[in-house]
């Protein structure tokens, strides 16, 4: 194997790390601040300027705190559920390209870990539908009532919605006449998925945050009636690893619709400057995630039989629809 | 050694200890997550074997969806812990017997009739695991059987639906 293959890897690997770790840490600031300029309140401000440094004081705060294990407890799954949780927000970045194909000294390097998968689509399906054993085990292992019910309420969701969400990917996959993350987005070049794919982005954008457990779809943790639901037995930097994991995959779920519906990190002149590509698709990610926050903070939490019903009977049909639409749109007129 | 069979080796370990390990587990939670791992394992063989279609579609289906309403079930249930005192007499022995057969019908494939039954197969193309040439393969060779199977499955969904239907009146 060629070392310097081995050192380009690690590093982009650390990038990616490094990229949710903070990507975590500051957009649990961001939408505490968001939420409160909504909720026409200030928001943390008082750590550091602007209360840049909030985000330290509670991992601080964390990681001093005590752990809890549940007397009645499974004690290796109840640790194994964290780590669960967490790893599949990190590993599905690595087929996403951050941007076009850079050339440093010579060589060129394609900006994402795994290079140019042709199954890239189908592995952030597979990775996205491992997500779930880590929330249903977390609830099962608690031996709470309240933490159950939460974990299999978010199993149900989660399978129902995972359907959703592959079947709005396929409308971009038939469009660029490939699986690969980097054919998808060069075949928007001249024209951004969204506006040949309205529907398809709007059922993605629903699914997708019902797949990360966002408000309205808050259901496994529903507040006011299961306490916390799945984490509600965890503690200290076991507890903070759910909040990781739940924030690194909106994250990551942005990239995924930036890639998919918003062009990548396509945009002006980045044939000419390539470093602009990671900006741009920086921007977008960030719109995406205010987004989010935004309907975070207006929207209420469905009851969950509407939930279910809405994810089958309303949105898995016009899913269905829009493949069979735009499969014959693309035979007609031709894809890109 | 080359990697890919350094690769193999560790990971064929963890396959049959999953294995071991799902048959053994006196909790039926564990018996599940042995067996999803089990099948990560297998979709990681499948990606050496040049075939990342059929490793990505093995971890979505039978890891993502159908394990996960295996451990649905099993805590909805509440039947986490293997019921103790209900006892198969005539189990045992049966498994014994099929489990030895099978031994038997394998080794026999592999040291005596491995010409007749397997087909004299042309070296594969790297492409013979992408997406494209088994939805070639799928929906040309292998029509009528991927159309059969279509309906076996509406059939069964339709049986669900009607099964967990409420009674009306």
């Amino acid at each position: 194997m060629d070392p310097a293959l081995l050192v380009e890897w690690l590093v982009k690997s650390g990038v990616i790390i490094f990229l949710i770790l903070t990507g975590f840490a500051y957009l649990t600031l961001f939408e505490r601040r968001v939420l409160a300029r909504i909720q026409v309140r200030i928001g943390p401000n008082r750590a550091g300027p602007l209360g840049l440094l909030q985000p330290l004081a509670d991992g601080i705060k964390l990681l001093f705190k005590e752990e809890v294990i549940p007397d009645k407890a499974d004690k290796v799954i109840f640790i194994l559920a964290p780590v669960l949780t967490v790893i599949p927000a990190f590993v599905l970045l690595a087929v996403i390209p951050l941007g076009p194909e850079i050339s440093i000294l010579g060589r060129s390097y394609s900006l994402s870990l795994a290079g140019d998968v042709n199954v890239g689509v189908l592995y952030l399906l597979a990775v996205a539908s491992i997500s779930v054993y880590g929330i249903v085990l977390a609830g099962w292992s608690s031996n709470n009532k309240y933490a159950l019910l939460g974990g299999l309420r978010s199993a149900a969701q989660m399978i129902s919605y995972e359907l959703v969400l592959g079947l709005a990917f396929i409308g971009p996959i038939l469009l660029a006449n490939s699986m690969s993350l980097k054919d998808i987005i060069q075949a928007q070049s001249r024209v951004w998925f969204i506006v040949l794919q309205p529907i398809g982005f709007l059922l993605f954008l629903v699914a997708s945050i019902a797949e990360v457990n966002r408000a309205p779809f808050d259901m496994p943790e529903a507040e006011q009636e299961l306490t916390a639901g799945y984490h509600v037995e965890y503690s200290g930097m076991k507890f903070a690893l759910f909040f990781m994991a739940e924030y690194g995959k909106m994250i990551v779920v942005s990239f995924i619709t930036a890639s998919l519906f918003l062009g990548g990190y396509l945009g002006p002149f980045v044939d000419k400057l390539p470093l602009l590509g990671p900006i741009y698709l920086l921007v977008k990610v960030t719109l995406i995630l205010f987004f989010m926050i935004w309907v975070r903070a207006t929207w209420p939490r469905i009851r969950y039989d509407r939930l279910m019903a809405l994810g089958w009977k309303v949105l898995l049909p016009i899913g269905l629809l829009n493949i069979i639409i735009t499969a014959i749109l693309v035979i007609l007129v031709g894809g890109y | 050694m080359s990697t890919q069979l350094i690769l193999f080796f560790i990971l064929a370990v963890i396959a049959i200890l999953s294995a071991i390990g799902m048959l053994v587990s006196k909790n039926s939670v564990y018996s599940a997550m042995f067996l999803v791992l089990n099948f990560v394992t297998i979709a990681v063989l499948f990606l050496l074997l040049n075939a990342p279609f059929i490793a990505m579609v093995q971890v979505t289906i039978y890891a993502g969806a159908i394990m996960v309403l295996f451990l649905f079930v099993i805590m909805l249930l509440g039947t986490d812990m293997a019921a103790e005192g209900i006892s198969m007499p005539w189990q045992p022995p049966i498994a014994i017997l099929l489990s030895g057969a099978l031994i038997l019908e394998f080794a026999f494939i592999l040291f005596f009739a491995q010409q007749d039954v397997l087909p004299q197969i042309e070296a594969i193309s790297a492409a013979f695991g992408s997406p494209q040439s088994i939805g070639k393969l799928l929906f040309n060779f292998y029509l009528l059987p991927f159309e059969v199977t279509s309906v076996l499955l509406l059939v069964a969904m339709v049986g669900a639906i009607i099964l967990a239907q409420r009674e009306t009146g």
